[in-house]
């Protein structure tokens, strides 16, 4: 899958609760979701992304609470992709689970400036910020099986028919 | 070449002969126990359903606890509550745990003797790997991931790398576990141990109970790790034998294990630490703090909600009073140990010296209930995480430390060491 997009560029070890606080863990409609994130630290972030942007953080993004209105929040936004230097596995998981595409690229990452225009190839595992080109590794083939579904629910879907198809398959 | 404990854990769960377990490789496995709590059960039945999950594969190994909002602040919780009491009831679920009949989940799910040393256990919430404690591999995961292994009884993991802390020397007064994973935390900081199984040994292990080992391992993932354990010993093995419903094993790494790195903790160094706003990994000693005026001290969470917390707290309270200007609020884990404390009059102690008893609940430890701070507020907490607006307002500040250090915060209205109290 390929991105493109205005980029939008956060610090090291932006964790969970400055995504979206506690208290609103009680919400689970992704659109009344994505209102809140970052609202307690930077209460623009919601107005100025705009649909197709790329968010690209530093090491540890997501990190803390595990918790899936962060990268539901940040999907119901509109932003296309992540880039990070390195993701909190929690983070990394759920945002896979999801559907939300994330990528790590340590390079990338550390060069990114706020406002370029970005270009992000998932599967290809090729970057580009304002034409420069960085590289990384593409997804493993297992996790790259379930991006391609949109998701872990579909995925599952698809297993539960592969095991109907043969009978006394319960794994 | 040998194995750490983690890989050790994963071999016996794995469906995938094919698949070495190295670092790195991807596993296909079956789990032990699948953790829902209130705040990420309602939406993994709705991933379930999703799915199109009829009846749970293993309705046994699914333990459901209502701990985060409950009992619910408002309308909005008590219909998650609602959701989960539903689904329990409809799929059979026996491990469900209501308000007033369990408590917080990783306290609660040992003390029911429903994990064992050597099990695999998923949660939803990321503090499941403090079932480390008990030589158990514990992990959180996606809340989706719940649901598919609610779905196909199996899930994956990435094999993990592993560090290994080999702890020696003797523990000093007021020295906690606590003080153990904050020390861990300044030696590696907040994504030192990302992806990792994080392996404690070593002769001074046997200086913490059960209790203060789930004080270590509860704050693991605050490191970025995936998991970690105390290697099993005759403590783990005495618990095991006395709580645990299954079979269990007791899982040693091997001598030629292979550890990314080792790191030595000489425990006769070590004086009680704090965590400074706003990262769990901004630690320093007590002593460099003293002072900072302290409005509130909670006491509690599933980091440090334990009778050996509350007996710590009770020593300083005893025949004290909580200060002038400062409020606190103690927060026993679970219902067993609530009802054990009033037993020993440790409540008795609490209520006397001014604190705030409530009914377990994660509640003010993640913002939701029973105890949220105001813009300026300062707080000393034994919870696990201080980052910005967790506690209540984004101006708000909380230091983690150990029971002794919040509860001599608690009399003295600042942060001391509680042996100069």
């Amino acid at each position: 899958m390929i991105f493109e997009g205005t980029v939008h560029v956060l610090g090291d070890s932006i964790d969970t609760d400055v995504m979206i606080p506690g208290r609103y863990l009680s919400i689970l409609d992704p659109a009344q979701i994505a209102k809140h994130i970052f609202e307690e630290v930077d209460p623009g972030f919601v107005q100025r992304v705009k649909p197709g942007d790329i968010l690209v953080a530093g090491t540890n993004f997501g990190a803390g609470s595990g918790r899936e209105q962060a990268p539901l929040g940040l999907k119901a936004l509109g932003l296309s992709c992540v880039v990070a230097a390195s993701f909190s596995r929690t983070f990394y998981r759920m945002a896979i689970d999801l559907g939300l595409p994330i990528i790590t690229c340590p390079e990338a990452a550390r060069a990114a400036k706020q406002g370029q225009q970005g270009r992000v190839d998932t599967a290809a595992g090729e970057i580009t910020f304002d034409g420069r080109l960085f590289r990384t590794n593409p997804l493993p083939k297992f996790v790259q099986e379930i991006v391609d579904e949109g998701g872990l629910t579909n995925w599952v879907r698809r297993e539960i028919q592969r095991r109907r198809a043969i009978p006394g398959t319960t794994r | 070449m040998g194995k750490t404990i983690a890989e050790k854990i994963l071999e016996r769960h794995s469906l995938d002969d094919a698949v070495t377990i190295e670092p790195g490789n991807i596993v296909r496995a079956w789990v032990d126990l699948v953790l829902l709590n209130d705040a990420n059960g309602p939406v993994a039945i709705r991933h379930f359903q999703n799915m199109g999950g009829e009846a749970v594969a293993s309705p046994d190994k699914l333990a459901m606890v209502c701990d985060h909002f409950a009992p619910a602040p408002n309308a909005a919780a008590a219909r998650m509550l609602g959701d989960m009491r539903r689904f329990a009831k409809e799929k059979g679920i026996r491990h469900f745990f209501d308000a007033g009949k369990g408590g917080i989940e990783h306290t609660l799910i040992p003390e029911q003797g429903l994990l064992g040393p050597g099990d695999l256990i998923a949660g939803g919430d990321s503090h499941t790997g403090t079932a480390g404690a008990f030589g158990a591999f514990g992990t959180g995961m996606s809340w989706a991931g719940m649901a598919a292994i609610m779905v196909l009884d199996e899930t994956w993991f990435r094999v993990p790398e592993s560090l290994r802390f080999n702890l020696f020397g003797a523990k000093p007064a007021f020295v906690t576990g606590k003080d153990i994973i904050l020390k861990v935390l300044q030696e590696v900081g907040v994504d030192g141990g990302l992806y990792k199984s994080i392996e404690f040994g070593g002769p001074a292990v046997a200086a913490f109970n059960i209790d203060e080992r789930m004080a270590i391992c509860n704050m693991l993932v605050e490191a970025g790790a995936k998991t970690g354990m105390v290697e099993p010993d005759e403590i783990t093995a005495a618990w095991a034998k006395q709580h645990c419903k299954r079979d269990y094993v007791l899982l040693k790494a091997d001598a030629d294990a292979r550890y990314e790195a080792r790191f030595d903790i000489d425990l006769s160094q070590l004086r009680p630490l704090v965590a400074k706003p706003y990262s769990p990994g901004n630690v320093v000693t007590v002593d460099s703090i003293k002072g900072v005026h302290v409005d509130q001290v909670y006491m509690g969470n599933c980091a440090n909600g334990t009778l050996t917390d509350l007996r710590q707290i009770a020593s300083i309270l005893k025949g004290r009073k909580i200060a002038s200007g400062t409020r606190a609020i103690i927060v026993p884990a679970t219902q067993k140990v609530y009802l054990q404390a009033v037993a020993e009059g440790l409540i008795e102690h609490f209520v006397d010296a001014g604190a705030a008893v409530t009914t377990p609940t994660c509640g003010a430890c993640f913002g939701g209930h029973n105890g949220a701070l105001d813009d300026g507020e300062v707080a000393v907490a034994t919870i696990n995480r201080n980052f910005k607006g967790r506690a209540g307002h984004a101006g708000s500040q909380v230091y983690l430390g150990n029971s002794y250090v919040a509860a001599a915060a608690a009399v003295a209205g600042e942060i001391i060491d509680p042996a100069k109290l």
